[in-house]
């Protein structure tokens, strides 16, 4: 519990109004895009980076965790306040302070909401890649924090791509400004890299600069169809072996297909195994047609009994939403879904898919398969019911198995998602004791009193038994 | 049991996935971009109070009440959960604890339990504001200060001039100019739609009588209910539901036309309102099938082209409960757009609520004026003289922000401007037919 002169002196910084405190309120930032849930003992919601500023100082004065958010979109727990505390909701910082035509470059607050930044430079001709699938509602301050993706990173890259330079307020409130409107720099440590996928544990990002590119001027998607998921998964290899580097190449499953196809109405073959969405952006239309054909000549070759390519954008903007739609339509089929990030080396992409195959049915799940495939990235989900008594071991076991295949198939735990609290028992595992203790070391020097996002990204626990289980939920969040 | 009608909703509940994509849409999340003031935040409330974790606090009350029930959420959400359904279920457990504001009190007392039920009261009551408008009155009140004495001198600056007389349903006719009619449709009044606005409901008679209809108002009508329903007041709502189907049920019409988006929506769900109800399930449902908004119904028709020139650039205001609710978005867009010389220029956030909402201007006065003059700001940026809706809410709230702001804007109904493109088209003719065969 705060006391009420800590409560005063936040309303001071912020604004009464910008205080969030009621019982209610509390729930409302108690939770992400997970299962989890914890109430914080107070959620600001400062307008300016020197608010900011002003929270941190009182924080570490007075020893208070810190968690920052943007919309809370997350899906590893990386924004529940698990220690409570202050939860810093940086909504309110929306600006779009520069859009800079002529250098391709951006400065935005943290808070802006990622669509809404493509949007504003897509309006001078200007593009930025990262699109992450809840990109219409998450903050580009989270897209840092976690170092977001999507389908268009195979291409194009992922968040710490496109950051140049950051300000970051620290644990005791210093400014930190690094990197800058710059294409190069060799000067120093490079600092915005660090804090890049941190999620919130080493400093509070409230500005960032991006780098922009020309907005390509075509785009042409197409669908294969196949009848068998290893033929699809192979596939993958063999289009970037055949020299082409699509803008995205995304993979779904048969379960998905049927998913995505009831809950948008769409016409799509209903028993397809799998389906890869294939597209390419260029300027020359003739050029980025001319690799679509070859595209689906590709995958012809590979076993995909029916490929088609989009005639109208209203065709192709149904597709993404297909593939955007479908966590959400995911969540329709079974009470609980538990998400996975795993990424290995996009040629291994067919082994995993089938030593997720076998997970399955070794643990009685069904395992869904899709995800950004040209790029390594999956999102196996277990599908189950909490309430049946017992399966949320189960859900334990074949996770756990899952996150092992990827690691010993030389992948990782998270691609574009993050570790949040969801998968901090398997760091060592997935790092080594080296990396892992560097980390820790740079956590200590960065924030020595362990006030920022405390209990995220780092093992918590004797054992990864109880890794799902132990988190919280409301009812057992808060002490009493 | 405390949360009697909320437990039914645990399941629409638990769909939530929290995905967030509903803050996208959100009015009084764009607005406060406040958690607690989104449907997520709202959800996740309402399920914290449903299982004993939250009790009924200020902080509940005032987030939850905030809600305008626009349906923006609902009809983005990627797991289905119904919004509205939920929102009101809370109420009508939260309403009996908590204090109820003036506003609030004020309109369940005088415009639910007894101006709604009766509308011959109900004309009564909007005769004394015409003729208080027309009279030296208004400037009297106004100049006194004695409206600001009683609090209710923003109240009354919401109030359009009323012009011509109301719309009494009494089996009036209108008929096509020549030809037998090839639908026999009958005519919804509603309340505010048949005095506040009885020129665009006459207007809306004659635009279908012009493309072939038999138009009849049918008498014994009244209001919809869904202030009632809102509030949360299911016997109101239900009360009123039979007695329309009642007066409906004999006229054997093909459709019932309606030209306010927020009766349209209730009418179009009197099956559900009335679904426990054995005497009224079915001419319940049978009469909700009937219903169609006044663009949807002339959207499918093969129109009448005899449209004349006009000289207006009009942007569009989506009424919630024609988009998000009944998904009609397109229609209203191919009317106006079918009218030589009117120029058709998109506002940003046109589905964005305009923080009408029933009685949301007087229960939440502040996040209601926030919203008007965000859409006012969005209407201005496009250089439009004209804002087309298509719901008596959005054309009384817009109007008050165009008198409070001085914006150059005229508010109209779609149909008003259809019926103004019919009659440039025929000048001297006599379009209004009217037959007023007393049945």
């Amino acid at each position: 519990m705060l006391s009420e002169k800590t409560i005063e002196e936040l309303r001071g910084i912020v604004g009464g109004e910008h205080v969030h405190i009621g019982p209610a309120e509390l729930v409302a930032y108690s939770y992400d895009a997970t299962f989890q849930q914890h109430r914080p003992d107070v959620a600001v919601s400062p307008a300016c980076t020197e608010e900011v500023v002003e929270v941190m100082k009182l924080a570490y004065r007075e020893v208070i965790p810190v968690v920052a958010r943007g919309a809370s979109t997350g899906l590893a727990g990386g924004t529940i306040p698990v220690s409570g505390g202050i939860l810093l909701n940086l909504a309110r910082m929306n600006k779009v302070i520069e859009i800079d035509k002529d250098n391709a470059m951006a400065v935005v607050q943290a808070g802006v909401v990622t669509a809404q930044l493509q949007k504003e430079v897509e309006k001078v001709g200007l593009f930025y890649p990262p699109d992450p699938a809840s990109l219409n509602q998450c903050t580009i301050g989270g897209n840092v924090a976690c170092n977001a993706g999507g389908p268009r990173c195979l291409k194009y890259g992922v968040t710490r791509h496109y950051v140049l330079g950051l300000t970051v307020v620290l644990a005791d409130g210093r400014v930190l400004r690094c990197g800058g409107k710059l294409m190069k720099n060799s000067t120093g440590y490079q600092l915005p890299q660090l804090f890049i996928g941190s999620e919130g544990t080493l400093g509070v990002v409230t500005e960032v600069i991006l780098r922009l590119l020309p907005l390509p001027r075509v785009r042409s998607t197409a669908t294969a169809f196949f009848s068998k998921l290893e033929d699809a998964s192979r596939s993958v290899a063999a289009i970037i072996a055949s020299g082409i580097l699509p803008a995205t190449l995304e993979l779904m499953d048969n379960v998905c297909i049927n998913a995505s196809a009831d809950y948008l109405s769409l016409d799509l073959p209903r028993d397809a195994q799998a389906m890869l969405i294939l597209e390419q952006d260029g300027n020359d239309e003739a050029a980025v047609r001319k690799e679509v054909e070859r595209m689906a000549e590709v995958v012809k070759a590979q076993g995909a009994f029916l490929v088609k390519v989009a005639a109208t954008s209203k065709e192709r903007d149904d597709l993404w939403k297909a593939r955007r739609g479908l966590g959400p339509a995911l969540g329709r089929l079974s009470p609980n879904r538990f998400a996975e990030d795993i990424t290995v080396a996009p040629g291994r992409i067919p082994e995993m898919v089938h030593r997720l195959l076998e997970i399955g049915k070794e643990f009685g799940f069904q395992i869904l398969v899709f995800g950004h495939a040209g790029d390594g990235n999956l999102h196996p989900s277990i599908l189950f019911d909490n309430t049946k008594p017992g399966v949320m071991e189960q859900v334990e076991k074949a996770a756990e198995a899952i996150f092992d295949a990827a690691l010993e198939l030389g992948g990782t735990l998270s691609g574009e998602h993050g570790i949040g609290t969801l998968k901090r028992e398997f760091m060592e595992d997935a790092l080594g004791p080296v990396a892992l203790s560097v980390m820790k070391d740079i956590k200590k020097a960065l924030d020595p009193k362990g006030i920022l996002n405390p209990q995220k990204v780092f093992p918590q626990r004797a054992s990864r038994k109880g890794f799902i289980m132990a988190l919280p939920t409301l009812g057992n969040d808060l002490p009493g | 049991m405390i949360r009697k009608f909320l437990s039914v909703e645990d399941d629409n509940l638990q769909s939530c996935i929290r995905c967030g994509l509903c803050l996208s849409v959100c009015p009084t999340y764009k607005e406060t971009l406040a958690e607690e003031e989104s449907p997520r935040g709202r959800i996740a409330i309402a399920k914290a109070f449903l299982e004993g974790y939250l009790e009924v606090t200020p902080d509940l009350v005032k987030h939850e009440y905030s809600c305008l029930l626009c349906e923006a959420c609902t009809a983005i959400c990627p797991a289905g959960v119904q919004m509205e359904r939920l929102e009101v279920a809370l109420r009508a457990d939260v309403n009996g604890k908590r204090p109820q504001p003036f506003g609030e009190r004020l309109s369940r007392a005088i415009l639910y339990d007894r101006l709604l039920m009766d509308m011959s009261l109900f004309r009564f009551a909007s005769g004394f504001i015409r003729v208080y408008q027309r009279s030296g009155l208004r400037r009297f009140a106004r100049a006194t200060g004695l409206l600001r004495a009683f609090g209710l001198h923003k109240l009354e600056g919401l109030l359009p001039p009323m012009r011509g007389s109301f719309v009494v349903p009494k089996g009036q006719r209108w008929l096509p100019r020549s030809g037998s009619p090839e639908y026999r449709v009958g005519l919804f009044t509603g309340c505010v739609m048949s005095t506040v606005y009885s020129s665009t409901t006459l207007a809306t008679a004659r635009v279908l009588a012009a493309n072939g209809c038999e138009v009849i108002a049918v008498s014994g009508q009244g209001c919809c209910g869904s202030l009632h329903f809102h509030a949360a007041d299911f016997e109101g709502a239900r009360k009123l539901a039979r007695r329309n189907i009642d007066a409906f049920l004999e006229q054997r019409v093909d459709f019932i036309i309606l030209n306010s988006a927020g009766c349209g929506t209730l009418l179009k769900h009197y099956g559900e309102l009335l679904g426990d109800d054995p005497d009224y399930k079915e001419e319940a449902a049978a009469f909700a099938r009937k219903i169609k908004d006044v663009t949807e119904f002339l959207d499918g028709l093969n129109m009448n082209k005899e449209l004349g020139g006009m000289n207006a650039i009009v942007t569009y205001q989506e009424p919630c409960h024609l988009s998000h609710t009944q998904g009609i978005r397109q229609a209203p867009r191919n009317l106006l757009r079918s009218i030589p010389g009117l120029k058709l220029v998109e506002m940003e956030e046109s589905d964005v609520c305009c923080g009408s909402a029933g009685v949301y201007s007087i229960t939440n006065p502040d996040m209601s004026r926030r919203l008007a003059m965000r859409k006012i700001r969005n209407a201005l940026a496009t250089g439009a003289d004209t804002i087309a809706s298509a719901n008596p809410g959005c054309m009384l709230q817009l109007y008050a922000a165009v008198q409070e702001t001085g914006a150059k804007l005229q508010i109209k109904h779609v149909v008003d401007l259809l019926d103004e493109s019919y009659r440039v088209a025929r000048p001297k003719e006599e379009v209004d037919i009217c037959l007023a065969k007393k049945q």
